[in-house]
């Protein structure tokens, strides 16, 4: 909410300066978002008077003008087109300086002589209306300095005000704050009643008590809509940053800023037969004050006449039956509506009113006879006209009940953390308008005024009372609490040591979306669906990963596209799937490797990482976690064929290692060898607590054997043969060289491996090792079609 | 006799020729060997008197000992000269760089986390997980923010159906926990969140950290110690820090914090606004089944982002999530 400070210091004036007043009510909880000077920085411009205006010889557009300053008269030439005998206006007379230090010279225009300038409201600052010069009143006296007559020495300022706190949106809320702050009181209008003179009251009808329990009205006749809004109140809706419209779109603003009631105006002769409020019946159109068309929902409330809605309740109003130049009888709307009726109507159409702002936040519901009344004066006497009785139509069953709270001295205590003294409290809670119904024997008893809707219950007056006494005068003490221990089981690692395990191996940690591009994902898993947001915020961040592979993908086209051609990338997060039974969101691991396997090096540094690199450095990642896993020979959609490898713990899958698939890398304009995995994280970070096993103190027995086999024999099932038949005490199985050539046979590799025997009590006799290494390459021949290699 | 003392100058000589370990041996084998030369000499000894015997034999073991001598101090120079040879031969250009990996490095928003983590977590704090796809009723109901309430449209939220929604706060997982467990609890709930909103200061992913602390006897008094040293511990400073009452439905009373951060051009302190706290709303405590007579708490909020680019000087949201290796690599 913008307001003017002038304004508030009408009603209450702390002897502080603005910024002082502003980090006070910033501490008080309304939040001041910024301030603006109300005009320009000018001097030298008083208010003149244009005491003749003549052609100007060599220009049609400029005019040559005599202007008074009170004191002498000079020649000044013009080009507005509202310059006129007789005008007052803002003179800036030579020596003048404007906002932009523009100076202000004698000059001449076209051949004539001119001393000084007439200006416009923009050229003031004041506002961005330059379509003529700034007309001021016929009584603004002649060589007053401008920013005198139209007190420019204030501040518009801009507070940023939490939903709870409708209260304050208006200058009778934030003056009562303001007074709570300074134990000052403030200074109301006086408010009486407008007696009527005829007797024509409006017919009003409320048929939905439950979204509008108090709806007020009254007719004003033979008003003339001509007469202008005076500066005094063009100038505080200015500065509160509302557009003068006309005298009773202007009066009904100016009351809902000064005391916080929207009101709204009708054209008497617009409204069929009378008011009805009541739910929008299906279908039924409503073309509102700004020009749109709309259809209603029949959860939204209207003001009708007999025969179509008027107005959406408390939103806007319609365009036919909005004031105007020519309407001569008015009808004065003030309610109370229901917030939670309101409540997203605006939005619903597109709106946010100022109107629709309060209602929804919470109007004072006893505040809209006072506001009828406020305004009813404010009018006539700008317009004129002839008042009629208010008419009143509520339902005590449906306004908000009288709220009685009672507040514990110890709660108080206890929950700020200090004991404030009961006068202390008891002057911040009348100061608030928390009414002291009765002193209990540990506390009070409070009746919550009708403008505080927030306040509903203890807490809300322990934090009214811990507000205003102020946060940082309540002490500061450390908290006490048990200091029991927090289990944590020794073989699941930390998700840091993943990390760091990955850091270790030159792994950069990326943090990507979670929403991603249905195109990318269709590419890296085309077999499931993207979980769709109803509304996301761009075709390209619109479902949720299915795999971590879609936002590092799409990282590594960003960094390739800015010369990175090295790029080794991990993360960990959620993916989200949907299954038969809800949707699943499974923390993830996974990496993007592409590029040299280490940095470029003056030896052998640009060797392009393959697939061996990230299965060794898994390897090495497992080994860590403690746990076995499995690499399987096997398919997925977005991975090389000949390059998959799925990850097997215990038989259970756990996840994939593979090259990405050509035609998946060159649809997603990606360069160079992609290595990728992704793993299930809730299934590698469990892995065991270590048992110790005696080292043996027998020697160890190395037997090396080479073999030709079939290339498309697995070197996994090499491996399970032989350890089937190498006994319980091989140590462990390498192979330490894998050929393939011409002088082999095609089809044909050479794998060479070391067997290593060990046995924990004795030293095994050469004819035991003996007689195992012959057994494994008996089976590797007879088993897997081996030949020893000599 | 006379001949001994040629032997031995001989013999110095030959020594001294010695230009390897190998000639410097056979010069050992060829006077002190054996059937060396000066060895040879002691035979001449019978020959003699009883009484000459030992005087003669002195001078052949001196004449021994001179020679043994030269060999030994003539072997020692020259194993000194192979291994320095051996040593320049072996030189290499300590200045040309190192061979292997290179090292990656952390998220900064990950970095941050685990600094929070690790500051809370050492005072006892538990670290709680939650999803992030939610429920309406975790993410605002249970929260006191109900269908009607002008908070929710504060928090642009991105829905699935009317029910589903990406959580917009890290708050569902306070809920989660105290309706699975029993108080007291001390817990914080880091993560990411999602608002529908894109722009210079916004995007639609960011992450929280969330603060829960439930007791017999906790005040405001506590919690404002609790965020004032946890912002010191976290910038390493003394910095200033203030508490302005705010509004969140599910603190009362709440307060934003403000920690001090340089001075404004009046020569004021430059107020940045950092967190979110306040005492939980004894409705939230209704919803999870608590006695808000028995039991208080108080929590808090923070932006993870907000704290990294406040630490790290970084001056653009974007940044974050745009993974420029040229960005992630300035936080290893």
């Amino acid at each position: 909410m913008k307001f003017s400070e002038q304004w508030l210091r009408e009603w209450v004036n702390p002897n502080i300066g603005s910024q002082e007043l502003m980090d006070q009510i910033t501490m008080a909880g309304l939040e001041v978002d910024g301030f603006e000077a109300v005009a320009g920085e000018f001097t030298g411009v008083v208010v003149g008077e244009v005491v003749s205006v003549a052609p100007h010889p060599d220009a049609d557009k400029l005019r040559v003008c005599q202007v008074s300053n009170g004191e002498q008269t000079v020649q000044v030439v013009c080009g507005a087109p509202n310059v006129r005998d007789g005008l007052k206006v803002p003179f800036a007379e030579v020596g003048a300086v404007l906002p932009g230090n523009f100076k202000i010279k004698k000059a001449k225009l076209r051949g004539q002589p001119s001393e000084g300038m007439l200006c416009s409201e923009s050229e003031l600052g004041l506002s961005d209306n330059h379509d003529g010069l700034m007309e001021l009143p016929e009584d603004a006296p002649v060589g007053q300095p401008v920013a005198d007559y139209l007190k420019l020495n204030d501040i518009t300022i801009d507070v940023d005000l939490t939903p709870n706190r409708s209260d304050c949106l208006s200058i009778k809320g934030l003056a009562r704050e303001v007074g709570v702050l300074n134990s000052l009181v403030t200074n109301a209008p006086s408010i009486e009643p407008v007696e009527a003179v005829h007797s024509e009251v409006p017919d009003i009808r409320v048929e939905a008590p439950e979204g509008c329990p108090r709806y007020l009205g009254r007719v004003l006749r033979n008003v003339n809509l001509q007469a202008e809004t005076p500066l005094w109140m063009q100038e505080k809706l200015r500065r509160s940053g509302i557009r003068s419209i006309d005298a009773a779109v202007d009066v009904t603003n100016y009351v809902m800023l000064e005391l916080g009631q929207p009101m709204h105006a009708f054209d008497r002769d617009e409204i069929k037969g009378g008011i009805v409020v009541r739910m929008a019946g299906a279908g039924e159109k409503l073309v509102l004050l700004d020009g749109q068309e709309v259809e209603l929902t029949p959860e939204t409330l209207v003001i009708a006449d007999h025969e179509k809605p008027v107005a959406i309740a408390g939103v806007m109003g319609g365009e036919h039956s909005g004031v105007s130049e020519k309407t001569r009888d008015l009808v004065l709307e003030s309610a109370y509506f229901d917030p939670i009726t309101l409540a997203g109507k605006a939005r619903h159409y597109g709106l946010h009113t100022d109107a629709s702002h309060r209602f929804e936040r919470g109007v004072d519901y006893e505040l809209a006879r006072d506001a009828m009344e406020r305004a009813t004066r404010l009018l006539m006497a700008i317009v004129g006209g002839e008042p009629g009785e208010i008419v009143e139509v509520a339902s005590k069953d449906h306004l908000p009940k009288a709220r009685v709270i009672d507040l514990r001295e110890q709660r108080l205590a206890d929950v700020l953390g200090l004991k404030i003294d009961r006068t202390t409290v008891e002057e911040i809670l009348s100061r608030l308008g928390l009414h002291i119904d009765k002193l209990l024997k540990d506390g009070w008893r409070i009746s919550v005024p009708s403008f505080r809707p927030d306040i509903s219950i203890e807490e809300d007056l322990i934090e009214e009372v811990g507000r205003i006494f102020g946060y940082n005068n309540l002490p500061v003490t450390e908290p006490t609490g048990s200091l029991g221990l927090w289990a944590r089981e020794e073989a699941v690692r930390p998700l840091s040591a993943v990390r760091n395990f990955f850091v270790a191996q030159g792994y950069q940690e990326a943090v990507t979306y979670s929403f991603v591009d249905p195109k990318v994902q269709q590419l890296v898993d085309p077999e499931r669906e993207g979980i769709a947001l109803a509304n996301p915020i761009s075709a390209d961040l619109s479902v949720m990963r299915t795999t971590l592979w879609s936002g590092l993908l799409k990282t590594v086209a960003y960094n390739q596209n800015r010369q990175q051609p090295r790029i080794r990338l991990f993360e960990t997060g959620l993916r989200f799937v949907q299954g038969a039974d809800g949707i699943s969101q499974q923390p993830m691991l996974a990496g993007v490797v592409v590029g040299n396997q280490n940095p470029e090096n003056w030896v052998n540094g640009r060797r392009t990482t393959d697939f061996f690199d990230v299965k060794g450095e898994l390897e090495s990642l497992f080994r860590l976690l403690g746990i076995e896993i499995n690499f399987i020979a096997s398919q997925h959609p977005a991975l090389h064929p000949g390059q998959t490898a799925e990850l097997l713990r215990d038989g259970e899958h756990v996840g994939w290692l593979g090259a990405l698939h050509p035609q998946v890398q060159k649809n997603l304009e990606l360069n160079g060898t992609i290595l990728m995995f992704e793993l299930f994280l809730n299934s590698i970070v469990v892995g065991y607590v270590p048992n110790f096993k005696d080292i043996s103190k027998f020697p160890e027995v190395r037997r090396d054997l080479a073999i030709i086999i079939g290339s498309d024999v697995a070197f996994a099932q090499v491996e399970h043969v032989a350890r089937k038949h190498a006994g319980e005490h091989l140590t462990a199985l390498r192979v330490f060289d894998v050929y393939e050539g011409e002088s082999l046979g095609e089809g044909n590799r050479s794998l060479a491996l070391s067997l290593f025997w060990q046995h924990p009590e004795r030293t095994l006799n050469e004819d035991e090792v003996h007689s195992l290494f012959n057994g494994v390459i008996d089976a590797l021949k007879e088993e897997l079609g081996a030949t020893l290699r000599s | 006799m006379e001949n001994l003392e040629q032997l031995v100058q001989d013999g110095l000589n030959a020594v001294e020729k010695a230009d390897n370990l190998q000639a410097l041996d056979q010069i050992r084998v060829e006077y002190l060997g054996k059937k060396g030369v000066i060895t040879q000499q002691a035979k001449t000894l019978g020959k003699l008197s009883a009484e000459e015997r030992p005087a003669a034999g002195q001078k052949i073991n001196e004449a021994k000992g001179q020679v043994e001598q030269a060999i030994n101090a003539r072997r020692a120079d020259l194993e000194k000269a192979a291994i320095e040879a051996r040593l320049a031969a072996e030189s290499i250009d300590v200045t040309l760089p190192g061979r292997g990996q290179d090292l990656g490095g952390l998220h900064p928003v990950t970095r941050t986390l685990q600094r929070i983590e690790e500051i809370f977590a050492r005072a006892g704090y538990s670290v709680e997980q939650g999803p992030e796809i939610e429920d309406d009723y975790h993410n605002f109901e249970a929260l006191n923010i109900p269908g009607h309430h002008p908070a929710r449209a504060m928090h642009d939220t991105f829905y699935f159906n009317p029910g589903t929604l990406l959580r917009t706060h890290t708050s569902p997982v306070q809920i989660r926990t105290m309706e699975a467990g029993k108080p007291p609890f001390r817990m914080i709930c880091p993560g990411r969140v999602y608002r529908c909103d894109s722009d210079m200061t916004h995007t639609p992913m960011f992450h929280q950290v969330e603060g829960l602390l439930v007791e017999k006897n906790v005040s405001f008094a506590d919690l404002k110690s609790t965020v004032e040293e946890f912002l010191r511990v976290f910038f390493e400073r003394d910095l200033k820090v203030r508490f302005r009452p705010s509004y969140f439905p599910f603190t009362e009373p709440s307060a934003e914090v403000d920690i001090e951060w340089g001075r404004e051009p009046d020569g004021s302190i430059k107020w940045l606004e950092v967190m979110g706290c306040g005492m939980v709303h004894p409705k939230v405590f209704d919803y999870c089944g608590i006695d808000s007579e028995e039991y208080r708490g108080f929590a808090f909020g923070l932006g993870v982002e907000r704290l990294a680019m406040l630490r790290y000087g970084v001056k653009d949201l974007r940044m974050f999530f745009e993974n420029d290796l040229r960005f992630l690599r300035q936080f290893r």
